[in-house]
């Protein structure tokens, strides 16, 4: 009965709050702007080193810096690598629609048996492998290795998988899980 | 308790032997309102004769010699209350009447015709009774509406069914609750209707617009949901039904308790609660498909012939699970998903509800008060709140993983009064009038922008209908409606959206301040719609039923229509609302022809729908972010044509058999694109066979049989290039699944208990077979098969 009474109650105030508001409808245009959404967990950029002893380190870059707005990421890649050699990979993930930019990075580190990179190459790579695990010894794939083949070109895809079957044999179908970045690139090895 | 209302199908059949003074034969039957079992034992007497009989074991009895014109009927049975009714003689005459028989629950006698009042004269217009609505008190308002025919469901999984009229949904679907048009986010394809079935008493569906008075928007069709009706008695009663189900391996019960007086006063209250874990496919678990529910219903008033009031409150909460294996990350996994054609997560069973989940609150408050003045008509005026608030929590990572994704409260203040002119038995009007604010706020401490943005909204309609008896088989009716929307908005535009869109050259001026990569702008845009219905009803005798209506509507675009912006997670896709959407306006030509035979009937109605800048969402492409490609839906205009036809019918061939047939059949095209529509039902039959056996405590077994055909008519599916396999490829997302067909078994018997109250059990099985199928109507048919074999048991007690 409670209820009832206080529903009434409020049935017929608010009744009275909607008349009185209806008459000043029109005249009230001062409600504060809302607050602005700076999407957080939004990954605009992946910059990928792959480093090697006695040369320059190449960069691979993915930048969307409108998320999911209409605009495709720009992807650029710093030079050529060199044909037959060893290459030591380290990705880093930035939102780049905060400033400073925040290094997401760290969160897949800390998330890291529920992520994992997985790398799918074609033409002058002779094999990808990784370098890092996470607490279950699963590879993650933040540090990896790449070893080029006979001069040529290649691509080379990189996928970041959120909650992967793990351990998978590497593959994209076994892998499953959910993409959260998938980037190729278009490489020359000379 | 069901003191209520009921459709009852009256037959009243003119015999065939040309009418002679005196000659006449009176048959008739005497059947239980709840039920139709035949009342053995019931004393007629025609009042002012001496004549008098008593119903046979069947219920029936007869009178010979009977003279032409009007006779009163007296009828009495020990467990009821005695009835009086008024016939019309015209050679040998069939009358059925329906008696009350728990007499002790509800003090009151319903009889014969239609105790349903129609919504409309003219327009196509069917009702769910108290039992359908019971037999589905553990499933959704929209499966119980799928009873009717021309009503489809949109479901995402089996927890989210939003009703389809005649091919439309969302928006384009009022959904009246006890009075209070529904004020929630309907505009969303994965958004159910917030309402527990089991605080309703009748469901009425109206196939159209024709029913001015609830809005003039209702492109598809009104669903009206009715609580039962009180009666001016002193009683209290109650009901309890509780059902448990082995898909799901939960259940739900709901329970009300109604007390009324002789004065006037009513009181009820209904409680329900439902839990379910996840749901079973023939073949694997649908992993994270469970579902909770909390539903709350209390009225309190005062009915008097002359005036009275009511206040009603309801709560409605549920947490819906969505599929897992339905959450994906870009258009490759989508492919992925389509392919395989296996759900890409299968965990073993549990009652846990995770992400993706939906968290929906509703409230409405209402208090509606009435003066009937006399020799002139009835004034209403009602003034309802509704409270909607809305969580779509996500599959996400690191801090934000309990944080929901979309966070929007939608709060709604309704005015409305009418008059009803009712004075003069030839014609009837009404007029009325409303006014309502809405304010829908979006939360931004989602930190996902805004899929709808911050808006009010103000609405102001008035109407006026007519309702013309010309003679006693000849219902004309006619309306018109006004209705002016405004809507003031404040997004936040990407700009490389803004220009994309080429909002940058059109709506410049809306945009209030830059913010680098967002800007905030302020759309403010005003509606103005027409819609009227003219239409007529002809009944040359009690057996026949004629009825014709052209109804137009016009319906205002949605917030999500206007404003859709952004990556909808949970279905891996990005939505893009157009502010250049303008209003739809849909012509529609209905016809009804019914015809009840002796021991059969059937009923036609075929119509037709021109809708000009139909608003609709559909596949248009693909877009590229770091996180693959994805699809993009797009809201656009075009002109529509929807041409289909509902087919009923029923036999009585035997007094323990019966059967009951119905086709359904639409046929959706995209005028100007010369395709066919998007998300158009396939053509389906649905057929019963009851077998009854009263004496054994009324014991009624049915088999169900339902068919559902392909939907042959689709359109294109679209080219995107898939990252993953560096090559353009058809994204198979318009192709429909495989024709499919159902069984479902449902047998029940009753049982006096504890003296005067009744336990009416029944067992239930649906998808017997348990087949594997899709259907095209659910979302979520490219990730998983639809729900395998369900036994349930439903246990329901009248106090």
């Amino acid at each position: 009965m409670k209820n009832y009474k206080n529903t009434i109650k409020k049935s017929v105030l608010a009744l009275f709050v909607l008349i009185s508001a209806s008459l000043f409808i029109g005249c009230s245009d001062d409600d504060d702007p809302p607050a602005p959404v700076n999407e957080e967990e939004v990954i605009t950029t992946m910059n990928i080193t792959l480093a090697t002893t006695g040369a320059t380190a190449i960069t691979l870059q993915s930048q969307d810096l409108d998320g999911d707005g209409p605009n495709a990421p720009t992807i650029s890649v710093s030079g050529d690598l060199t044909a037959n050699t060893t290459y030591t990979g380290t990705i880093e993930l930035l939102n780049e629609t905060e400033s400073p930019a925040e290094n997401i990075t760290t969160e897949v580190k800390a998330e890291a048996d529920e992520h994992q990179f997985l790398f799918v190459s074609t033409g002058a790579i002779s094999q990808t492998g990784y370098a890092d695990q996470d607490g279950n010894g699963n590879p993650i794939g933040i540090d990896f290795t790449l070893v080029t083949a006979d001069a040529g070109s290649a691509t080379l895809q990189v996928v970041l998988r959120h909650e992967p079957k793990k351990p998978n044999d590497g593959t994209l179908a076994d892998a499953g899980g959910e993409t959260d970045i998938t980037q190729t690139f278009s490489l020359t090895v000379q | 308790m069901k003191k209520f209302a009921f459709m009852l199908f009256l037959l009243s059949i003119v015999g065939k032997g040309f009418a002679q003074n005196c000659e006449s034969i009176l048959l008739g039957q005497v059947v239980d309102f709840h039920d139709n079992t035949p009342l053995d034992g019931a004393t007629i007497l025609i009042t002012g004769t001496p004549l008098t009989t008593i119903t046979k074991p069947d219920g029936k009895f007869r009178f010979e010699g009977i003279c032409n014109g009007v006779l009163e009927l007296e009828i009495f049975h020990p467990d009821c209350k005695s009835q009086f009714i008024t016939i019309t003689m015209e050679g040998d005459t069939f009358k059925k009447v329906s008696l009350e028989h728990h007499l002790e629950e509800l003090q009151e006698v319903k009889v014969v015709g239609d105790l349903v009042k129609k919504e409309t004269n003219s327009a196509s217009e069917q009702t769910l009774n108290l039992n359908t609505i019971e037999r589905f008190s553990g499933k959704s308002i929209g499966d119980a509406l799928r009873e009717i025919a021309g009503v489809s469901s949109l479901n995402t999984g089996s927890n989210i069914v939003k009703p389809s009229i005649h091919g439309l949904n969302g928006s384009r679907v009022l959904i009246l609750n006890d009075g209070v048009r529904m004020q929630d986010m309907e505009w969303g394809e994965e958004h159910a209707p917030n309402i527990d079935i089991n605080g309703s008493g009748s469901i009425s569906v109206i196939k159209g617009a024709a029913a001015l008075q609830y809005g003039g928007d209702a492109i598809g069709g009104v669903i009206v949901v009715s609580p039962q009706k009180t009666v001016k008695t002193d009683s209290l009663f109650g009901k309890t039904l509780l059902n448990a189900m082995t898909n799901g391996r939960g259940g739900n019960i709901s329970s009300e308790l109604s007390k009324s007086y002789e004065s006037g006063w009513f009181a009820n209250g209904q409680a329900s609660f439902k839990r379910l874990g996840d749901r079973e496919a023939p073949d694997y678990i649908l992993s994270n498909t469970g579902v909770q529910e909390i539903g709350i219903k209390l009225n309190l008033g005062k009915q008097l012939f002359d005036w009275g009031w009511k206040a009603n409150y309801s709560f409605f909460d549920a947490e819906l699970a969505i599929l897992r294996a339905s959450h994906i990350g870009n258009v490759d996994d989508l492919i992925r998903s389509i392919n395989s054609g296996q759900p890409e997560v299968i965990d073993p069973f549990t009652y846990d509800i995770d992400a993706p989940r939906q968290e929906v609150t509703h409230h409405i408050a209402s208090l509606n008060v009435y003066k009937r003045f006399q020799g002139l008509g009835k004034w209403n005026v009602q003034y309802d709140f509704q409270n909607n608030r809305r969580f779509e929590y996500d599959v996400r990572v690191g801090d934000d993983r309990n944080t929901a994704s979309i966070d929007l409260e939608l709060t709604t203040h309704t005015f409305a009064t009418d008059f009803k002119w009712d004075a003069n038995s030839k014609y009837t009007l009404t007029t009325g009038l409303l006014a309502r604010f809405q304010d829908n706020f979006a939360n931004p401490a989602t930190g996902v922008r805004r899929l709808i943005p911050d808006y009010e909204k103000f609405d102001f309609g008035g109407f006026l209908i007519a309702e013309f008896n010309l003679n006693e088989s000849f219902i004309l009716d006619a309306g018109l409606r006004y209705d002016f929307n405004r809507i003031d908005a404040q997004k936040f535009y990407l700009e490389s959206r803004w220009e994309e869109r080429g909002y940058d050259t059109e709506f410049q001026s809306l945009v209030i301040d830059d913010l680098g990569t967002q800007l905030l702008t302020n759309p403010k845009f005003d509606y103005h719609n027409v819609s009227g219905t003219v239409g007529f009803q002809y009944e040359p005798d009690n057996s026949t039923n004629f009825r014709l209506n052209y109804a137009l509507a016009q319906r205002a675009p949605n917030p999500s229509e206007l404003f859709s912006d952004g990556l909808h997670h949970s279905a891996a896709r990005i939505e893009l609302g157009d502010l250049r959407i303008s209003s739809e306006t849909s012509h529609k030509f209905s016809l009804s022809q019914s015809k009840d035979f002796d021991n059969w009937g059937y009923s036609v109605e075929p119509y037709v729908n021109y809708i000009s800048d139909f608003i609709l969402l559909e596949p248009t492409g693909v877009e590229f972010t770091i996180r693959g490609a994805f699809p993009v839906w797009s809201y656009r205009q075009t002109n529509a044509r929807l041409i289909g036809v509902d087919v009923m019918g029923y036999t009585n061939l035997h007094s323990n058999w019966k059967t009951r047939h119905s086709f359904s059949l639409v046929k959706g095209s995209d005028v100007t694109e010369k395709q066919a529509l998007i998300q158009i039902p396939p053509v389906s039959f649905r057929n019963t066979l009851t077998y009854m056996r009263p004496q054994w405590n009324d014991f009624e077994i049915g088999l169900e049989n339902r068919y559902a055909f392909r939907q042959n008519e689709f359109p294109p599916n679209v080219m995107v290039f898939s990252p993953e396999q560096q090559q353009e490829v058809v994204l198979a997302i318009n192709t429909p699944p495989k024709a499919y067909h159902l069984l479902a078994l449902n047998a029940k018997m009753a049982f006096a208990v504890f003296g005067n109250s009744t336990l009416t059990t029944s067992v239930s099985a649906e998808n017997l077979l348990n087949t594997n199928y899709r259907a095209y109507l659910n979302r979520q048919r490219y990730f998983a098969d639809d729900l395998g074999r369900n036994i349930s048991l439903q246990l329901k007690l009248n106090y």
